[in-house]
């Protein structure tokens, strides 16, 4: 029996079909446009002005607190304008235009292929360089990486889990990183390693991934401490809780982060551009951006910079096909449909789905029918139902004590709604409501 | 770009469930208990489906056509349903009148003046056939005699169930393993050779159809399981303490409507709880409340009244009986005791 999380779940179709296209650099586009709040946490602040020159790799906008990171130029160029467009999450943030010009790189960069093994920095360096090279969390979180690798006082780590898992049906780019850039991948698990002054490393890949399983475990062969762990097919396991439960058995408890339970989650992009930014000094401005959706002509992995309009991977793919209904950033199960495809790629865009106009549209609501199911495939065991109800007629107090901020939004209570109720939809705005009333409560 | 993009919150799939699917689930796992139901009855049995299902179906139509001013929903399955399981819990001779009468209650009264399908608390089919048990006492008791009545409808020769042969026996002073004598071997029971409600009798039937539903994901385990575990516990109590006076759990199982009542009718997603902890107390409390009608109450048969005495509780097993959350038995880790 493989292992997987103990509550609920669900089995989507995988409909992985970019799954054998190996990482393509995609070409620099015209202009990028970074926006200054990628993480999660205080927005970056910018001191450039219209005009300035910049080189690829050169911070443009420095850290704004410690729950913040810096964020880089991808490109060279000159600044056009300091903005505020509507960017993938629908509001208004601010940004930077840079029109590009050539692609001069910073010298202190490493631009080199060469695999560097030994790790010269200290426990306390690394975390710093994570830091300064703005690295966050690059499965869709965006929590910043340095952060998670410094524990709070009196809280100690004992495991480094490395989320492998891409449970979101059509994405696969991490799945592309752990086949094509496995060694790399096995230095950043060391660097975390060292980070977090662990002795043991676990990489949970599922099991649709039969070749990177393979690979991994063959590239940490002789490696001590790190392994490799099969797991269930079984959505949302990608979840930080799910995964830790699946893995080494331990519940995160309610509102608690994973250092209750002495485990620190990293994904394998976040590890890629770890090494990178550890050993050769590189900064987080490109990364693995999946392209894909049923009607896309050529479904693709593209290696992108940070701030490429989503409208030019489309292009890369084959273009936008006649029948598009919904263009989806990230996955079908968490990602935000975009209304505009200017948008740029961001730090934590794992991929973009183009689905057909007849998977576009949600179906009619009809009346509850109390099946369970619901309440069967919360990975945490909440009621979605009874969320449901409490968040529609604002009984907070009662969703509050029936567990609503547990949420991890992960959809599978809507996915699986024979009467297609929009359970989810209600159970953000619960939380929204719940989380202001706690929030004045302090 | 100008194409009209559609904007929605995630998820952006779905599993392609629908609640049609469930109902038409349900109609095909009862199916094989509709087949031994004629094979037994015969046209009795025919004329009793065919009128509660069409009776069913049509007053959810003209009730929500021209009461409730809403769009029928008859296609979803949910009355056919409805009025199968009517049909099962019906003796097969009972008169058109009163099956369309047990039809207008179900629907209108249990089902209808709640809101529709997804509001009503109590089992519709069950509120039908327990309002003519006791409006019309003598029609809805009186069983056909299975095979030999296959031909006949109203004139069917009619004879008494395993458990009112029990009932009757011991109150009026036979012991127990003389009546014994009198009903049918558990085989038999098993097989559906004797008297009953249409739909109840054919036991190996009905655990076709849970089968069906188990593995279509329909219905979980607990329900069923905690109903016939409990049945079968009480019984085995009461048996072992006074073997002459009270029949053993096999019988109890067998006879009656425990495995229509277990499979089908306290399943019933509208009206049974929704964690899986709610599920099994309901079920104990079904199992209980049946055996003690059956043993100390005035009727021979206790199913109807129990998954309806549950049902009732039903918001409170809800309120109070909670799904295991996430986290909630904190580990103490090892980091933490270093």
């Amino acid at each position: 029996m493989l292992k997987t999380f103990s509550l609920g779940g669900i089995h989507p179709a995988d409909r992985k079909i970019s799954a054998g296209k190996s990482i393509e650099v995609l070409p620099l586009p015209k202009r990028v446009v970074v926006p200054l709040a990628q993480h999660i946490g205080a927005p970056a602040k910018t001191e450039l002005k219209k005009g300035d020159q910049i080189k690829t790799g050169q911070v443009i906008a420095k850290s704004g607190g410690f729950v913040s990171a810096n964020i880089h130029s991808p490109v060279s160029g000159k600044v056009f304008k300091l903005d505020e467009v509507v960017d993938a999450s629908g509001y208004r943030k601010p940004v930077i235009i840079i029109d590009v010009e050539g692609d001069e790189w910073d010298e202190s960069i490493d631009r080199s292929e060469t695999l560097k093994t030994e790790i010269s920095l200290s426990s306390e360096e690394i975390i710093k360089k994570v830091g300064e090279m703005g690295i966050v969390g690059m499965g869709g979180a965006t929590f910043p990486a340095h952060v998670k690798l410094s524990p709070p006082p009196g809280k100690k780590c004992d495991v480094l889990i490395i989320n492998g898992v891409e449970c979101e049906p059509f994405l696969t780019s991490d799945h592309r990183v752990m086949l094509e850039k496995g060694d790399e991948l096995i230095v950043g698990v060391k660097i975390l390693m060292k980070a977090l002054k662990v002795d043991r490393a676990v990489i949970g890949i599922e099991n649709n991934k039969p070749d990177a399983i393979q690979h991994l475990t063959t590239l940490t062969e002789n490696e001590q401490g790190i392994e490799i762990q099969p797991l269930k097919v079984q959505y949302p396991q990608g979840g930080e809780k799910q995964l830790i439960d699946a893995v080494i058995g331990r519940q995160v408890p309610s509102g608690k982060l994973p250092i209750e339970v002495g485990a620190v989650v990293h994904n394998v992009g976040t590890t890629l551009a770890v090494y990178e930014a550890v050993q050769k000094n590189k900064p987080l401005i490109e990364r693995v951006v999946t392209v894909t959706g049923p009607g896309v002509s050529k479904p693709s992995n593209f290696l992108a910079r940070i701030g490429t309009p989503v409208s030019q991977l489309i292009e890369a793919a084959g273009g936008l096909p006649d029948n598009t209904g919904k263009v989806i950033g990230g996955g079908p199960m968490m990602g935000k449909a975009l209304s505009n495809l200017e948008v740029p790629i961001t730090k934590g865009s794992s991929g973009i789905l183009v689905l057909p106009h007849e998977e576009a549209h949600r179906k009619p609501v009809e009346n509850c029918i109390r099946c369970g199911k619901c309440v069967s495939v919360c990975p945490m065991g909440l009621e979605p139902y009874l969320l449901m109800i409490e968040a529609e007629k604002e009984l907070l107090d009662r969703a509050e004590s029936d567990n609503i901020m547990d949420c991890i939004e992960c959809g599978s209570c809507s996915f699986t709604c024979p009467a297609n109720r929009p359970l989810l939809d209600y159970i953000r705005l619960g939380k929204g409501n719940v989380g202001k009333i706690i929030r004045n409560r302090n | 770009m100008n194409q009209k993009l559609v904007v929605s919150p995630s998820p952006h799939v779905h599993s392609g469930d629908s609640v049609p699917k469930n109902m038409y689930g349900v109609i095909i796992a009862l199916i094989p208990a509709l087949l031994a139901s004629l094979w037994y009855f015969g046209i009795g049995a025919l004329i009793v489906t065919l009128t509660a299902i069409a009776a069913c179906v049509l007053f959810e139509w003209v009730i929500q056509k021209y009461l409730m001013k809403a769009t029928p929903s008859i296609s979803d399955g949910s009355a056919a349903v409805t009025g199968l399981l009517l049909a099962f819990n019906m003796p097969s001779n009972l008169p058109i009148g009163l099956i369309i009468i047990g039809a207008a209650v179900a629907i209108g009264i249990g089902k209808m003046s709640f809101g529709g399908l997804g509001n009503n608390t109590f089992n519709p089919a069950l509120v039908g056939r327990v309002f003519l048990l006791i409006s019309f006492p003598v029609q809805m008791t009186s069983w056909p005699v299975p095979v030999a009545s296959r031909f006949q409808y109203l004139d069917a020769t009619t004879g008494a169930t395993p458990l009112s042969v029990v009932k009757e026996g011991l109150s009026s002073g036979a012991s127990l393993s003389e009546l014994m004598g009198e009903i049918p071997s558990y085989l038999n029971l098993f097989m559906g050779n004797m008297g009953g409600s249409a739909g109840e009798i054919a036991g190996i039937t009905l655990v076709l159809g849970v089968l069906y539903l188990l593995w279509r994901k329909i219905i979980t385990w607990h329900i069923p399981v905690s109903v016939l575990g409990s049945v079968a516990v009480f019984a085995a109590i009461l048996n072992i303490s006074d073997p002459e006076s009270y029949a053993g759990p096999l019988f109890h199982l067998l006879t009656g409507g425990v495995l229509l009542g277990a499979f089908f009718m306290a399943t019933d997603y509208v009206s049974s709880p929704m964690s899986k902890k709610g599920m099994l107390l309901y079920g104990v409390g079904i199992g209980l409340i049946t055996v003690l009608i059956r043993v100390y109450g005035s009727y021979p048969e206790g199913v109807s009244f129990a998954i309806l005495i549950m049902n009732a509780f039903v918001p409170l097993i809800d309120r109070y009986m909670k799904p295991k959350r996430f986290g909630e038995k904190v580990k103490t880790t090892k980091v933490q005791k270093q």
